[in-house]
């Protein structure tokens, strides 16, 4: 039988994870959110970017009942929690960006106050070198 | 549908023992569960599902077992703020059994 070794330990990657689908309709912004909770069990670093329809993903004051589905997207509030407890534990060795496109704002008549989150607010051109800064890009 | 049976309610669950409707818990319930789990509910278990539950209402998800080790080291103090710890007053692993004393649906990842 053959023999698999892993040699994760210590590994670090940065990951970008690029949302760019509105939250309901298909199961693209959840499957990343579920990707990107993965990621932190594993302390990576993580960018993650809202741009196109998938600014909406992070909008306040989501109702779902019409269309009779659950609202995930209170569990947004743990990529916050998470990037909070990042920056303030000295142990965990991770750093996350939660990062919308500017252009998709103004796009869309929105602001960064529409958010159930805080952002940084980016250009494409900006949002364009941290891809490239990235090991591992995961879109959606 | 089986379902548990408390106070003369019925408590429908799924073939595993989790419950339909997380919103039908309450706290007979869950000594229920945990009976049929066979868990001796003590007050750290109850730390344990009271702060699942808190989680869930909140983010409408079920922590990371990593997240939930943090939380009890907090209440517990640095030597029960482990996995360790929390697999002793869960045998079959915080994230399966306590859930389900909790009243939540059951976590779909490894985390």
């Amino acid at each position: 039988m053959a023999e698999f070794e892993f040699e994760t330990e210590g590994v670090k990657k940065t990951f970008t994870f690029m949302n760019r689908k509105a939250p309901y309709g298909t199961i693209y912004a959840l499957e990343v959110l579920e990707t990107v909770l993965i990621s932190a069990a594993f302390e990576q670093h993580a960018n993650i970017i809202f741009v196109d329809d998938g600014v909406y993903q992070i909008k306040a004051g989501q109702d779902t009942t019409a269309i009779n589905m659950k609202n995930f997207s209170p569990t947004y509030g743990i990529i916050e929690m998470e990037k909070e407890d990042a920056d303030e534990d000295d142990d965990i060795d991770m750093v996350w960006r939660i990062i919308v496109e500017k252009e998709s704002l103004d796009a869309r008549g929105l602001t960064e106050d529409d958010f159930k989150v805080s952002v940084e607010v980016l250009s494409a051109a900006e949002i364009a070198d941290i891809v490239d800064a990235s090991d591992c890009v995961i879109s959606g | 549908m089986p379902a548990y049976t408390v106070n003369g309610t019925d408590y429908e669950h799924d073939e595993e023992g989790y419950i339909l409707d997380v919103n039908n818990w309450n706290e007979d319930l869950a000594k229920v569960i945990a009976q049929e789990e066979g868990l001796n509910m003590t007050e750290e278990h109850w730390l344990v599902v009271n702060f699942l539950r808190e989680y869930y209402n909140e983010y409408q998800i079920a922590p990371a077992v990593r997240v939930l080790v943090k939380a009890v080291k907090k209440k517990f103090g640095e030597e029960k703020g482990s996995n360790k710890y929390l697999y002793e007053l869960f045998p079959y692993g915080p994230a399966k059994q306590a859930c389900k004393v909790a009243g939540l649906p059951k976590p779909t990842g490894c985390v």
